[in-house]
Parts: C-alpha cells; structure tokens; sequence
C-alpha cells in the first residue's frame, strides 16, 4: 500500500491556539483510525468465520453436526469425514483430474498467447490488425454462447469424458494474448535491434528478451487463470457425467444431491476443493492481488 | 526486421499465431458463428436439426419462464450490485491506509475470492440450513427466528444475494482500492494545506476522482450479474417452486435437461444482447457524467 499517513499542516485561526489545533487534529485521526479497524475487524470475521464453520464440520465424524447448538470447536475433531467422502465420490480422482486438467491449461494458455502477443506486438504483418480486433470481440460474448456448439462439437469428436474435452477447448486465451500483448508493446525496441544486428531470430529474441522483459505480466496472467480454471464450472458440468472424470466442482456439485443431510461429508470436501488455491494464494499474495488488480476486462 | 524476408517470414509468423489461433478458430470463434447458426434450427442431437427460421425467437418472445428468469436475474442485480459496491468501496476506504495488521485482514477478505464458486455455494447453504446452520442459530440468540432461507420462495434470492456479496466483496473492493492508489496524492496535499477536512476531501476530491473507477467496477458486477449461474444452480437449482431462476441456468435446462440446443443458443444471445446493451448505455453515461478535474 503506497498511501501513507498524510501529514496536515495547520493553519491556525483566530481565537484557536496551536495546540488546540493539534489536539482536535489527533482526535479526529484516533477517531478514523478505530473506524478503520472497526470496519476491518467486523468485515474479516465474517469473511473468517464461514470458513472456520466449514473446517469444523469437516474434522467432526459423518453425521455429527446435526447439535443444537451448534459447536463452533469440534470435541473430537478427526478426519473420518475425510476419509468417508473419498468412498462416496472418487474425490481423490477427481482432485488428480484438477490438477492435470488446470495445470495443462494454464501452461497452454500462457504458451499461446505468449506467442501470439510477440506476433501482434512485436512482428508486422498483414491482417493483424483485424485479427486482434477479432480477438478483442470475443471477449465481449460471455461463454455461455460457445457452450452449446462447443458440447455439440465434443461429442462430434467423440470427447465427451475424456480429458482431451476437459482441456483442450481451454488451449488458447483471447484474454491471455491481449494481456501479454499490452506488457510486450511497452518493451524498447533497441533491444530487439541490437539482437537482430547481431544475427539473433524471431524465437530467440521472444524467449531471451522479450519473454523475460514481460514476466509479471505473466505471472499475472498465470494467476488469473489457476483460478479461473480451477474453480470452472460451467464447461467440466457439460463434458462430463462419469464421476471418474470430472473435476473438484463437480465432483462436489454431486456430493450434495446424493448426500444432502450429510454436511460433514460435504464440507469435508468443500475443504479439498478450496485449500489447494488458498495455499496457493498465501504463498503468491502479492501476485494474486495485482493480478486481481488488472483482471478488470476479464468477463 | 532484418535477414527475415518472403516465406521465412510468413513461417515465422505462422509459428507465433497459429497455436493461438488454431485453438480460437477451433473453440471460440468457430462456436460462436456456430451458435448463431444454431438459433434457427432445432435440435435434439438424436435426430437431425431441423431448420425452423425465426421460431426461436418468436418463443423467446413468449416464454414465460424466460420472462421470470429475466425478471429473478433483474432482482438479482438490483440486489447484488449495490450491496457489492457500497460495502467494496467502503472496504477499499478502510483498506487504502498504513494499518498494524492491514495484511491479516486483506488476506481475510480473500479467502471467499480464490475458493471455487461450488464450495463456497455448499458452504453458504449449509449455513442457511433453517434447522441446523449456523446463521439462524445467531439470529436466534438476538431472539429473531430466522427464515426458511433457501426453502422459501421469498428469501431464497436474498440468501443468493448474501453469498455473492460475501464472495466477490475482496475482489470488488480490491478493484477501488486500484482506482483509490491512482489519485495523486498531491491534491490531497495541496487542499490540506487549504485547510481541507478529511470529510471535505472525501467529497471533493476523492469521490469525484473515484467516479470512472465506480463506472468500471459498476460494468463489471452488472456483466458477471447477468451471468449468475454456480451459486443459484447448487443453492437452489432455481426453486423453490421456480422461484430463482436465472437466464443462464434456462441456458443450462434448456440444453442438458430438455436436449433443446437451437433454443438454448437463443437464450445465450438474448443474455449476451442485453449485456450488451446494458454496458453501451452505461458507457454513454460515462461520458456524459465526464468529471473534469
């Protein structure tokens, strides 16, 4: 945060001396400070509390929830819930398929429009304003437009079940490449020059100059679509109905239909689906809150 | 660029676009021109589509499930957004400081940001179990018996309302504290020196200063409202008795449930020429409300 505490110069008026001033001045900033924190403190309790509530009716056994009232600590905690929910759906296939399916898209996504941003940013080429444009404009049409087709699609190619479904249609990122494409503009061009001069091509000058010049950019755009592939919902829901291939979300969407009075189970695997981004999120803060930063045309 | 002439260059080209492309072609653009198309056939996927004209449309036109749909997703946003904005904003006020711990709470206020929509959904329904949840307990202990929540017709919309809000305010408020940081701080400087009150400042400079990223985070919330889905489908999945259905989650019926695909795709272009439209108007209110500093 970069605002500090601004220093205010008194000016004094008639009839007030100075320290009259400066008492009044501290009191006012006492008084905005405790407002801050009160604000703080009541907003992160009930942004912590939910959470707190979901640990502790995951760690409490199948079917000890249902007390009056209800015991924010549990007594016993264990992980039986845990272990339970694993039998009930192949979580534990499901959290596999998570991790293969966000960890190929996002490496995919970053490469493509990686590539393509140094093509429209860095390269001159006829159609390539048009191109972008064309780029620029799906962003507008929400994803639930493609959806149909891209099912229809799926089953044509028989993909329907099958990580080539889960990923594939995720490889490339209008997003993405406009994002990347905006870091790689502001990079200078002597340095490219200078590479070339000196015999350097296309590739080696993406990947030893432009590529590194760009990386928070990157790291940006990496972040936002962890999150986004990770937590997706909508397509994994269309392209699978074997429980052996869906991912955490839906997997977990099945939980409550076939378990619906069992919150232990639940929760405990509501824990499993959120804890690998939470971590995630505690060891790149930084990172995670730019990104949120400049995630705006996302959307 | 220099030694890289004719068919070099083209390859080189084609190298940097194609992956991208390829995949674009494939699954974005080619799907849209295909939905588009989509809207005047009817399909089924066991039998072969048959073309109908403007029949979906004329549909469209009179379902009155997409009507209600509409009018839940309406109440939805009039719902959300302001919630969303005032208490993001006021986050963002509390947040734009040097405070002990300051970090602790941002990190809280993450949390719900970073979790998957389905977790976080359960999570909120488990606390608004009428009997057993954790919320009408608290309300309870005041001596205010809570309502049946996601099992009555009229707090059903307001629990969804409550979950968004509680999920997206990180991300909102973040989003002001952005525009918050871009304000030069001298301004506030020089009107201190004025003899400026903090409340004088905060209505002539910081507000005023504030209005194009209240405009940016406002089209946001209203794009990502219309497109409410994951919440509603696990809460409520549209009930009680139909009571919140949204636009997306009739994208969703439509083509899982009824195998209706030509139908479905006209209901995701009604949805996408009303954010359309919707972010036109406010973009044209935006220069209109033009803050001259």
């Amino acid at each position: 945060m970069s605002s500090a505490p601004r220093s205010i110069v008194a000016v004094p008026l008639a009839g007030e001396s100075t320290s009259q001033i400066s008492e009044k001045k501290n009191r006012i900033s006492i008084l905005f400070v405790s407002l801050r924190y009160l604000i703080l403190i009541i907003g992160g309790l009930t942004m912590i509390l939910p959470f707190m509530w979901m640990l502790a009716t995951a760690l409490k056994a199948p079917g000890g929830v249902l007390t009056i009232p209800p015991d924010i600590i549990p007594d016993n905690p264990n992980f039986a819930s845990f272990r339970k929910v694993m039998d009930v759906v192949p979580l534990g296939q499901m959290f596999i398929n998570s991790v293969v399916v966000t960890t190929l898209v996002v490496c995919s996504q970053i490469l493509t429009s990686a590539l393509a941003a140094y093509a429209f940013a860095r390269m001159q080429w006829r159609g390539r304003d048009g191109i972008f444009t064309l780029y620029l404009a799906t962003l507008m049409i929400p994803s639930q437009v493609t959806i149909t087709p891209l099912f229809i699609l799926m089953r044509e190619f028989g993909w329907i079940n099958s990580y080539k479904g889960l990923i594939l249609p995720g490889i490339a990122s209008a997003f993405g490449t406009f994002l990347l494409r905006q870091a790689m503009l502001k990079v200078p061009r002597e340095y490219e020059e200078a590479a070339f001069l000196d015999g350097a091509n296309h590739w080696q000058v993406f990947s030893l100059i432009v590529l590194p010049m760009v990386r928070p950019a990157i790291a940006t755009f990496a972040v936002l679509a962890t999150m986004a592939s990770w937590n997706d919902f909508l397509w994994p829901l269309f392209v699978t109905n074997d429980a052996n291939l869906m991912t955490l979300p839906v997997g977990l969407s099945l939980l409550q239909g076939e378990h619906t009075s069992d919150w232990n189970l639940i929760m405990a695997g509501a824990v499993i689906a959120v804890a690998p981004l939470i971590l995630i999120f505690f060891a790149a803060q930084r990172t995670f809150i730019n990104g949120m930063m400049q995630s705006g045309l996302k959307g | 660029m220099v030694g890289d002439t004719g068919w070099r260059r083209n390859g080189w080209i084609a190298f940097f676009v194609l992956p991208s492309l390829i995949g674009m072609l494939l699954f974005v653009i080619g799907p849209i021109i295909a939905s588009g198309v989509l809207t005047f056939y009817e399909w089924d996927l066991l039998t072969d589509p048959e073309f109908i004209g403007f029949d979906n449309f004329r549909r469209l036109y009179h379902d009155d499930a997409i009507w209600q749909a509409f009018k839940h997703t309406l109440a939805f946003i009039f719902g959300y957004v302001p919630s969303v904005m005032v208490l993001g904003l006021l986050l963002a006020l509390a947040l734009n400081a040097k405070l002990k711990g300051l970090s602790v709470m941002r990190t809280a206020f993450f949390l719900p940001v970073v979790s998957s929509w389905v977790a976080v959904a359960l999570l909120w329904t488990w606390l608004f179990n009428p009997r057993y949840g954790l919320i009408n307990y608290g309300l309870e202990q005041i001596g205010i018996e809570g309502p049946k929540w996601l099992y009555d017709a009229d707090w059903a919309m307001p629990a969804i309302v409550i979950t968004s809000v509680w999920k997206d305010l990180g991300y909102i408020a973040v989003l002001f504290l952005a525009g918050l940081q871009a304000i030069p701080q001298d301004v506030y400087e020089a009107s201190a020196l004025d003899g400026a009150t903090r409340g004088q400042q905060l209505r002539s400079i910081t507000i005023p200063l504030l209005m194009p990223t209240v405009f940016f985070v406002s089209i946001i919330a209203i794009i990502n409202s219309f497109q409410v889905f994951p919440q509603v489908w696990i809460m409520t999945e549209g009930g009680p008795a139909g009571a919140t259905t949204v636009l997306v989650e009739r994208v969703v019926k439509h083509a899982f449930s009824y195998g209706e695909m030509g139908y479905a795709a006209t209901i995701s272009w009604a949805l996408f020429a009303i954010i359309f439209t919707v972010t036109v108007i406010q973009l044209a209110l935006q220069r209109r409300v033009a803050y001259d500093v």
